[in-house]
């Protein structure tokens, strides 16, 4: 091995040691920042390090790969740059895709002018070609969709042409495999492209996190799977954490539904109205009252749901739980692991209007804590508060896990309207004797209360 | 370089490797997690310039640039999405509130 060689593995071994550090600083949000920093730093010493590899170079070349990152690198800077917290799931899903393109892309140029591979790299190009390919345009139509450009789709028959689509394009994997040649791979990679977007379209917008984290880990292995083709352990290494992280993250996000992949993929969740009426009926309040119930209360637990998030009011509700802290009250968040659109979702909301984590705890922490709360406000949740899940068997949202918001002293429920929850079960929370429910869009509402408290408190 | 059955090994390794680190996330920092293993699974990046750079002909070159451009947004979104999210995490001290 020459001495160049040498530097460049060195390199790239660094790479793998920082990324690996830089996730496990990801542990705690004290050491969060500075670990991905040193991932950046991994990321920065790979790249430069590819550059002197034997083989990489040509003056066209060169330049074509300067001009190449700076246009997808400004772009995409811009657009991260700008994206609204709310939006970051798409933008999740956007950026998994081109990384699943590009995956895709070297599998095609290796597999091209592959005559110096063994057989062993031509299959692993062609899994990586296919699992990048599907995570591409998978992705972007999780993209679209979540962005609101496109509707689901579904039609008769669904699953069967989706599984004729699939074994054909198992088929022209193998036949690349065999035969080798543009012409057969150049089909290939249409029937896996449009295996992606047949498999996403009619994922609806609440499932597409689950999605999203499966496509995270694909494009993860398809990396993985191209580091082997050209031969770079950096990419070895860095594609299958993320395979696996994102394999986790997939299995978790479904465990908090109470659902199974194949349930997220193939089903019609939530179309059936499967929930019984409830006899009894709802109670309002208005601002005041629901102020003063939590002015005067030791203990306020908060559940923010999509909702929340949806119409903004983060800041307001950070804005009215200051004022109660101020009087003494102990205010704490209680996060449903599939509360916002992706897991984690609401707590980086809430961390952009202000709300410091150490008040933010997630449902193993805080569920006991609901029996000794005076107050719990639920604002835009519904199917998580929903005490269905623990007793009604029929339910489809039974097993779930669910916060223990019935067990608080006095629940309210800020809702916009009487309409169900995304599961369409109605909800026997809202009816119970200790609830009231305080209507009105969340923002409105928080600018309310902000207002009450302020002329109760002084 | 790596290749045959050393490469198994690494791919097992990595695997456990992974998972064990993702599990010890707690669920507060799973959505800047997912924008960070996006970025870190940009080492895409690294392929893509050896294609590009080893590219002779039209094709190849073509091939090449979609992906290094790919590549390249898929890197630099991951990143600033990621930090953007991080600098939010402040605890009750940092935030200045009792």
């Amino acid at each position: 091995m020459s001495a160049v060689m040498w530097i460049i593995q060195a390199v790239y071994f660094v790479a793998a040691v920082l990324f690996i550090v830089g996730l496990k600083g990801m542990s705690s949000p004290r050491t969060a920042r500075r670990g991905f920093m040193l991932a950046g730093v991994g990321m920065l010493m790979a790249v430069v390090a590819t550059f002197f590899l034997p083989g990489v170079g040509g003056a066209t070349n060169i330049i074509l790969i300067l001009i190449a990152m700076a246009l997808g690198g400004v772009l995409s800077w811009v657009a991260g740059k700008r994206v609204p917290m709310t939006a970051m799931p798409q933008m999740v899903a956007l950026y998994n895709g081109m990384g699943g393109g590009a995956a895709a892309a070297i599998a095609a140029r290796a597999l091209i002018t592959g005559a110096e591979h063994g057989t062993s790299e031509i299959v692993l190009a062609v899994v990586g070609a296919l699992i990048g390919a599907v995570s591409f345009s998978g992705s972007l139509i999780a993209f679209a969709k979540l962005q609101g450009w496109m509707s689901s789709w579904r039609f008769r028959a669904q699953n069967a042409v989706n599984a004729a689509v699939l074994a054909a394009m198992v088929l022209f994997a193998i036949l690349s495999i065999v035969y080798g040649g543009a012409g057969w791979l150049l089909i290939f990679f249409l029937v896996a492209l449009a295996f992606g977007v047949l498999v996403t379209v009619p994922v609806g917008g609440a499932d597409m996190p689950v999605l999203i984290a499966l496509y995270n880990a694909m494009t993860g292995l398809a990396v993985s799977f191209e580091g082997y083709v050209f031969g770079n352990p950096a990419m070895i290494i860095a594609g299958m954490i993320v395979g696996a992280s994102g394999t986790l993250l997939t299995v978790l996000m479904a465990r908090a539904m109470n659902r199974s992949l194949a349930n997220v993929m193939f089903s019609r969740f939530g179309e059936s109205n499967v929930g019984e009426e409830i006899e009894g009926e709802l109670k309002p309040t208005n601002a005041n009252d629901a102020a003063a119930m939590m002015a005067y209360a030791s203990h306020v637990i908060i559940v923010p749901g999509y909702g929340m998030a949806v119409a903004q009011a983060q800041h307001k509700i950070w804005e009215f739980v200051k004022l109660l802290r101020e009087h003494g009250v102990k205010v704490s968040f209680a996060i449903h692991p599939v509360a916002g659109r992706m897991p984690g979702h609401m707590n980086v909301l809430l961390a952009e209007a202000g709300v410091p984590y150490d008040i933010i705890h997630d449902l193993d922490e805080i569920n006991d804590e609901f029996a000794n709360a005076d107050v719990a406000l639920v604002i835009g949740a519904n199917d998580v508060v929903n005490p269905a899940a623990r007793t009604n068997k029929s339910s489809p949202i039974y097993g779930m896990p669910i916060l223990n918001v019935d067990q608080a002293h006095n629940v309210i429920v800020c809702k916009r309207g009487k309409g169900r929850g995304f599961a369409g079960v109605e909800n026997e929370l809202f009816f119970r004797d200790n609830t009231r429910m305080l209507y009105g869009d969340a923002q409105d509402t928080a600018a309310a209360l902000i207002q009450a408290a302020k002329s109760l408190l002084g | 370089m790596i290749y045959g059955f050393i490469a198994f090994y690494v791919f097992m390794l990595a695997a456990f490797v992974g998972y064990e680190v993702i599990s010890r996330v707690p669920s507060i920092l799973h959505t800047p997690l997912m924008s960070g293993s996006n970025f870190i699974h940009g080492v895409v990046l690294v392929g893509a310039i050896i294609a590009l750079g080893s590219a002779h002909g039209t094709l190849g070159r073509v091939i090449g640039f979609i992906a290094v451009a790919l590549a390249m947004a898929n890197v630099m979104g991951g990143w600033v999405t990621t930090e953007r999210m991080l600098g939010m995490f402040k605890t009750s001290k940092e935030q200045g509130v009792k």
